[in-house]
């Protein structure tokens, strides 16, 4: 299992750095950006971007910047949006907002979603559930920037119980903050919830016909301690992995969803840094979305054989 | 009584017995029931899934709406002839639907905090034009002030007004050979295009086109005809201040023109500026002249005055032939791929893996925003577009084709193949390949949605621009109408709408696809 485990991160180490040079290098063929004459940082910018060896061959460029990287920590100096800033401190600055809105709105939705699955599933084929299954499907279908066109347009606009926009500031604990992120996380869960519906009430589903829930019945368990004892712990196998899944990619939350309710958060500053050309921004965040995304796919994986002793992990055949 | 029928039994003469089918051929009786293919056991099983056939009803139906709403709207994105934008973000307005007073397609927006000079404008707007802008008071606030001395109440209303109408009168300048035209125009078809001229000076120089009574005040208080008593505020009241032939100049008012009732033959209708002349048009009517018909907008007009109707179509002929085109160019990819992978298997196999397995690794919105970077400039922002879409598109076919040939390649008749000396080739796509079509295909159903979802998406955050291309885009639309919210909800509505349904319609197709392809998928939710 260690040995699983160990083989899947250095992998995913490998991975990265490829994704991570093909991006780099990409990026450097870029013409770079021109800085404001005149501007204080602009000489400071030019000092460090000739330490960084934009006149050196592209592998060298290469190896100054992953050097930079394991050695110091050092992501480099936003030549656009911030200018002569360090890109690093200002992304940690990001970082709270979109990680509370995300996490608000797993908290919210785990829960729903599973009592939603686990419903549709226990009254299979009643009206109960085919109006879950469908509009399950439905809210699946629909990208979430419709949900938050909707939720701004009732509760913001025609009801007026939310704030267009996201309060501004950095007190994420207090009431009004809660208030004001809600239209966010509202939009957020929805597809959340479906999502985990649709999980559980398949995976739940599926369990409870099986066999060793006739056993447990038949020794003399009720319908509900079968349930909760048999099926619902066999279900989690699915579940918990997904729920892992969730937990990681809270950070790298919606970019559409913090555009529309302005969340002063990570999305936004990989738009504009995009809109802008401000690559070292750029770099740092393509690097870090792409470790999101590939470090998901390891937690999943690696917990599903962490949870359920039968799945032993890389095993041969 | 039993013995003896047993013994007549014995006893049958022999010549009594006879062959059954003597003479005759025996044949296995052939079978009643008709035979059911593959395809057509599948699209058996789709009909009974009663929400897909729904969904293929709903896309057909919105393909067809964005083959030809472009086609019978009257109206284009860029229409070269006219220049001039004629209603921002004004809701969906149909006339027939509008007399009927249902609060739909009544060009209905939504006025708040009116104040009586405004209201009385619009009042005036309706007796001069005949088309009344107000369609509701929905809410009216009284205040009493206290104004030299003297106490008067004001009034702050909400209302409810026709977009259209409510333009009332607009100055133009134009050509005096415009000007006869319009005149010649307006006799012909019986409609006051051009209303009587006021001049600045005689309403307290205000800049109004719509202000066509004397005014007291430069705010715009209309001066009545019985001053004394604070009777009724009636806008027939009002003292017209049309300018007359006698103290302004204009155009030979010699030549025919269209008069408004109660003129006696001494307003003029235009004013000399240069070489041109300065006309008020009636804003309604000049659109009529303009476009030969009624402003009509079924769906309103967006931000920048085009028609929502011809937009949404518009958008969405775009993204649905960029996700057929999408989809297509993935699926021939990601087939010859995953064939060759799971073909092969063993170190191929490993050594492909490992190369989708990093492309894989790189989100979708960094790939499309460095080939936008790199290639937009040099091959136009929709083929780079499209090849950040099929660089990581084909991997999810891939493996998907990949675990197919698996499946299939142990079997008994690829054996067999191979034994009377197939070539690999042959085993793959004559054998192995045929046999995973149909799951193959049905996914393609699925990428499409996911293909116009994320277009949408980038659209919408304003990653790439389309519109230099197809004039328009379905994010491009929700984005200008999730600006304008509060002032225009139609023109977010509309365009999400249309969005939601095809997303929906699609995958609830291509899940009943799925399903009826595959026997084993049945039944469950998905």
């Amino acid at each position: 299992m260690l040995k699983y485990v160990l083989q899947r991160i250095v992998l995913m180490f490998f991975t990265l750095l490829i994704i991570l040079s093909m991006c780099f290098i990409l990026v450097r063929l870029l013409p770079p950006v021109k800085l404001p004459q005149g501007d204080p940082h602009t000489a400071a910018i030019e000092l460090q971007r000739e330490l960084l060896g934009y006149n050196k061959p592209l592998l060298v460029q290469l190896g100054i910047f992953y050097k930079n990287i394991f050695l110091k920590w050092e992501w480099g100096v936003s030549d656009k949006l911030y200018l002569g800033q360090k890109v690093w401190p200002i992304f940690i600055e990001k970082l709270p907002a979109t990680a509370i809105v995300n996490l608000y709105s797993i908290l919210l939705s785990i829960p729903i979603g599973i009592i939603f699955g686990i419903v549709a599933a226990l009254k299979k084929n009643s009206w109960l559930d085919y109006t879950i299954s469908t509009s399950t499907m439905v809210v699946i279908s629909v990208p979430s920037f419709v949900y938050a066109f909707l939720i701004q347009f009732f509760f913001s606009y025609k009801l007026d119980i939310f704030p267009f926009q996201m309060k501004e500031g950095t007190d994420f604990f207090t009431w009004d903050m809660f208030v004001s992120m809600l239209p966010a996380v509202l939009s957020l869960s929805f597809g959340v919830i479906a999502g985990f519906t649709r999980t559980t009430r398949a995976e739940l589903s599926e369990v409870l016909t099986s066999e060793f829930m006739l056993l447990a019945r038949t020794k003399g368990l009720t319908r509900a301690q079968a349930t909760v004892r048999h099926a619902l712990k066999n279900c989690m196998v699915v579940i918990v992995p997904a729920i892992f899944g969730e937990f990681i990619g809270i950070m790298s939350g919606s970019l559409i969803i913090e555009q529309i309710f302005a969340v002063p958060g990570v999305g936004g500053l990989y738009l504009n840094s995009i809109n802008g050309r401000d690559y070292p921004m750029f770099m740092l965040l393509t690097s870090f979305y792409t470790t999101i995304g590939l470090a998901a796919g390891i937690i999943v994986d690696i917990s599903y054989g962490f949870i359920d002793p039968r799945i032993r992990m890389g095993s041969r055949k | 009584m039993n013995n003896t029928t047993n013994n007549k039994l014995n006893n049958i003469p022999k010549n009594l017995f006879v062959f059954a089918n003597d003479g005759e051929r025996i044949h296995d009786e052939k079978l009643k029931t008709k035979a059911r293919g593959f395809l057509k056991d599948a699209f058996y099983r789709f009909k009974k899934n009663k929400s897909s056939v729904i969904a293929a009803f709903i896309i057909i139906f919105l393909v067809l709406f964005a083959i030809f709403s472009p086609v019978i709207s009257p109206y284009t994105l860029q229409d070269k002839n006219i220049t001039e934008v004629f209603f921002y973000e004004a809701p969906p307005f149909i006339e027939s639907i509008a007399e009927k007073n249902l609060g739909i397609f009544d060009g209905g927006a939504k006025r708040d905090s009116i104040n009586d000079f405004t209201y009385n404008k619009y009042m005036a707007i309706y007796k001069e034009t005949g088309l009344n802008p107000v369609i509701s008071i929905d809410k009216t606030i009284t205040t009493k002030v206290i104004y030299r001395g003297q106490e008067r109440e004001e009034h702050y209303y909400s209302l409810t007004n026709n977009a259209y109408y409510e333009k009332g009168a607009e100055f133009r300048t134009m050509t005096v050979e415009e000007f006869y035209k319009i005149q010649q125009y307006s006799i012909e078809n019986n409609i006051q295009v051009i209303l009587p001229y006021v001049h600045k000076n005689d309403i307290k120089k205000i800049d109004d086109a719509d202000i066509w009574y004397k005014v007291t005040d430069n705010k715009g208080t209309p001066q009545l005809k019985d001053v004394n008593g604070d009777g009724v505020k009636d806008v027939n009241d009002y003292v017209p201040a049309y300018s007359t032939a006698k103290d302004k100049s204009g155009v030979d008012n010699s030549v025919p023109l269209k008069r408004v009732a109660g003129d006696d033959g001494s307003y003029i209708y235009s004013y000399a500026k240069g070489s041109a002349v300065h006309v008020r048009v009636n804003y309604y009517n000049y659109y009529t002249y303009l476009y030969g018909h009624e402003p009509m907008y079924i769906f309103g007009t967006t931000e920048g005055g085009y028609c929502l109707f011809e937009a949404i179509g518009q958008g969405a002929r775009f993204s649905l032939i960029f996700a057929v085109i999408v989809a297509s160019i993935n699926m021939f990819l990601g087939i010859i791929y995953g064939s060759i992978e799971g073909y092969f298997g063993g170190t191929t196999d490993m050594v492909m893996e490992r190369i989708s397995d990093i492309l894989s690794g790189v989100p979708t919105m960094v790939v499309v925003t460095l080939f936008q970077l790199h290639l937009a400039q040099k091959v136009g922002p929709v083929p780079s577009f499209l090849f950040a879409y099929i660089m990581t598109g084909w991997i999810g076919m891939a493996s998907l084709t990949r675990k197919q040939f698996y499946r299939f390649k142990g079997q008994e008749y690829v054996l067999a193949s191979r034994t009377l000396g197939a070539r690999d080739t042959r085993i793959m796509f004559k054998h192995i390949f045929p046999n995973s079509l149909g799951t193959i295909i049905t996914s393609c159903a699925l990428v499409i949605p996911g293909v116009i979802g994320s277009e949408t998406t980038l659209t919408y955050l304003g990653i790439i621009d389309l519109s230099k291309v197809t004039g328009t885009s379905l994010g491009v639309l929700m984005q200008q109408g999730q600006n304008s919210m509060s002032t225009a909800p139609h023109s977010m509505i509309f365009p999400a709408l249309y969005f939601a349904l095809l997303m929906i319609a699609f995958n609830l197709f291509g899940n009943g696809l799925r399903d009826a392809f595959n026997p084993s998928t049945r039944g469950e939710e998905g």
